[in-house]
């Protein structure tokens, strides 16, 4: 049995990979410029799926762990230190109390536009 | 490629390769890098090869997909484990009991199918959310409300068929909703309920149709896959007012509880509501001091304690739903109860008004309370945790039973060298109707030995609950065996009426074996 489910060791090692990401913050800016469409697309679906826990006011458990953390800022989408792979694999890794999340949530293309918006006022 | 137990690799790629004619091909998720976001990500086996991961996931969307998808499933003997949303975290998430099988991921299915404004009831798929169905609701300006459970992103289906609770009057989902649609593991589709009879025009409105009722047999349950589902709203009230009672003695707790049973029996109180301390909630090196003691403090100082600082030994705050008049009255009719126990006090919270005003945040701490869902609930121990799962026994609305449990668990925790104080747990609650329910947390860490030692804890405390007459209300797929044992009576006379509808119902078993503690046949000496 054990054979039959032998256990990729992705997840696990990338969930460590996530964590020593966290602990070294961010990565350097991405140069990429996405374009309006894009980032609106991002928008929309940061606003179903991340506002709930990263965005602002009272109640937002991922803003409130990265600020117990030293995060600055602690809104993600006041960050302009975020860079699309960074975020991809949050997304699909998780981190800490952070759950993945599937393709049937978040689609590969919705992640681009995310980090798209995400990654709007990074400076070149 | 994994494979599912009992299956050979050549079957499973024909099953694959039909799961993509039926649904699609990039909806059929077998890579390790894809498969992988199906586990659970608050885990109690993180890093064991204990952990079951599955061997692939499909994500029909629509009826007839669902049926094709479990056709296959059924002509090669694949087990399959539903999930709507996924994020049934603190319970299993998104991966099956059993490792190897195969995820049917009903999240694609997001049709809100109907919300009727004039007798309150909306018909959903199972991957609608309790997030979407408000926005729904809010963009149409309709005059219903939603029961959210705790976490937002929750299915309305799969939750009320976990039998998950909520906040407002219609805080019991299970018992909120009215007619479901159900694929059985032949792939017939049945409606239950009104729904049987065709044009029905009260599928929504009238629960039990003509027969046996079944509805419940698909709730915890592996008989069937849910594709719709019906559910009574709560038509939007004027007001919310919420009123708290202090009371000043320990023993004051039973007419408390008395009383607030009373009130809620009475349908006077009808939301969740819990008993607590506000003792819990006081940082002060004094206390700290008085509990470190040898022994404890005991009450006489924790009374002396409370009364010094102007605080209650206990307090619950009450909920009140309707016309603005009619909650000032029930707050008004509470507080003479309540008045009976000497020295209790009243505050009156501030009376909200609906719809909320435009400017009111999105969501806020203590939203769901008002129908409005948020994620606020996974701030609980937010700032070190890695997940956790939950222990959540069922005990009597007693004030009796309160101090019981109480007493019994810190004698557990004790025993098992875990730290907790004297007023230790969330809640009780009452989530749900003539009962509390309790709730302890245990974390998840990324820490073999760690989880190991939860895992033992978490089942010696099932047991600990079974000898003392309480037993869970749901639980994680690591520990549905450990509490079916315990239901017991009878020699399992339950359980063992259970696996006879599994062997009818799903004679290859391939629905979520394992759950809740129920195996199909061939897989039941195994496990024994």
């Amino acid at each position: 049995m054990a054979k039959t489910f032998e256990k990729g060791t992705g997840m696990k090692n990338a969930r460590a990979v996530v964590l020593v990401l966290f602990s070294l913050a961010f990565a350097a800016p991405t140069f990429a410029a996405p374009d309006d469409a894009q980032i609106e697309r991002g928008h929309k679906v940061y606003d179903k799926w991340c506002f709930p826990c990263h965005g602002t006011g009272a109640g937002k458990p991922g803003t409130d762990s990265l600020r117990a953390r030293g995060q600055k800022p602690a809104v993600l989408e006041e960050r302009t230190d975020l860079t699309a792979p960074v975020i991809k694999t949050f997304v699909r890794h998780g981190v800490l109390f952070m759950p993945t999340f599937r393709k049937t949530e978040i689609s590969d293309a919705e992640l681009d536009a995310i980090a798209a918006y995400l990654t709007r006022n990074n400076k070149p | 490629m994994r494979v599912p137990p009992g299956v050979t690799p050549r079957d499973f790629s024909d099953a694959i390769k039909q799961w993509g004619e039926a649904v699609g091909k990039e909806w059929v998720f077998t890579s390790d890098e894809d498969v992988d976001l199906y586990r659970d990500s608050y885990s109690p086996f993180w890093h064991e090869d204990e952990e079951p991961i599955p061997s692939a996931a499909v994500a029909p969307d629509g009826l007839e997909q669902v049926q094709a998808v479990v056709k296959i499933a059924n002509a090669y003997k694949i087990p399959l484990w539903t999930i709507s949303t996924g994020k049934n975290l603190g319970y299993g998430g998104s991966a099956p009991l059993l490792g190897g099988s195969v995820v049917l991921d009903l999240k694609r299915m997001d049709r809100i199918l109907e919300v009727n404004e004039k007798n309150h009831y909306a018909l959903v798929e199972p991957g609608v959310s309790y997030f979407d169905l408000y926005r729904y609701i809010q963009e149409r300006g309709l005059k219903v409300w939603i029961d959210p459970a705790d976490p937002g992103w929750g299915s309305l289906i799969g939750n009320a068929v976990d039998r998950g609770g909520g906040r407002t009057p219609m805080r019991d989902h299970f018992d909120a909703h009215c007619g479901m649609e159900i694929v059985l593991p032949n792939g017939e589709v049945m409606r239950t309920g009104m729904g049987a009879l065709p044009g029905s025009k009260t599928w929504q409105q009238y629960r039990y149709g003509f027969g046996p009722y079944v509805d419940g047999m698909f709730s915890q349950s592996s008989l069937g896959v849910v594709t719709k589902m019906g559910f009574w709203l709560f038509p939007e009230p004027e007001a919310y007012l919420t009123g708290t009672i202090a009371v000043p003695r320990h023993d004051d707790l039973i007419p408390l509880v008395a009383n607030l049973a009373y009130l809620m029996n009475s349908s006077i109180v009808l939301g969740t509501t819990s008993v607590g301390s506000p003792l819990n909630f006081v940082r002060d090196p004094a206390l700290a001091a008085l509990r470190a003691k040898p022994g404890g403090a005991s009450t006489q100082e924790l009374e002396q304690y409370a009364q010094e600082k102007n605080l209650g030994y206990w307090s619950i705050e009450l909920p009140f739903y309707g016309p603005a008049k009619v909650v000032a009255a029930q707050w008004e009719y509470a507080k003479e109860k309540f008045s009976a126990i000497a020295g209790a006090k009243f505050q009156e919270g501030a009376t909200r008004r609906f719809p909320l005003d435009p400017k009111e945040p999105v969501q806020f701490p203590g939203s769901v309370a008002m129908g409005v869902p948020n994620l606020s609930v996974f701030g609980v121990g937010a700032a070190r945790s890695e997940g956790h799962v939950w222990f959540s026994p069922i005990i009597p609305m007693t004030g009796e039973a309160v101090l019981e449990a109480q007493q019994v668990f810190t004698e557990a925790y004790r025993e098992m060298g875990l730290a907790m104080g004297p007023l230790f747990f969330l809640g009780p609650s009452s989530n749900y109707p003539r009962c509390f329910l309790v709730l302890f947390g245990f974390p998840i860490e990324h820490d073999i030995e760690k989880n190991r030692k939860n895992r033992e804890n978490f089942k010696r405390l099932i047991q600990v609950a079974a000898e003392h007459g309480w037993g869970e209300y749901r639980t994680h797929t690591a520990f549905m065996e450990t509490v079916m044992n315990a239901y017991s009576y009878n020699n399992h006379a339950l359980r063992r009426f259970h696996e006879t509808v599994k062997d009818a119902v799903d004679p290859n078993g391939i629905l979520s074996p394992g759950k809740c503690g129920i195996w199909p046949k061939h897989l039941r000496k195994a496990q024994a």
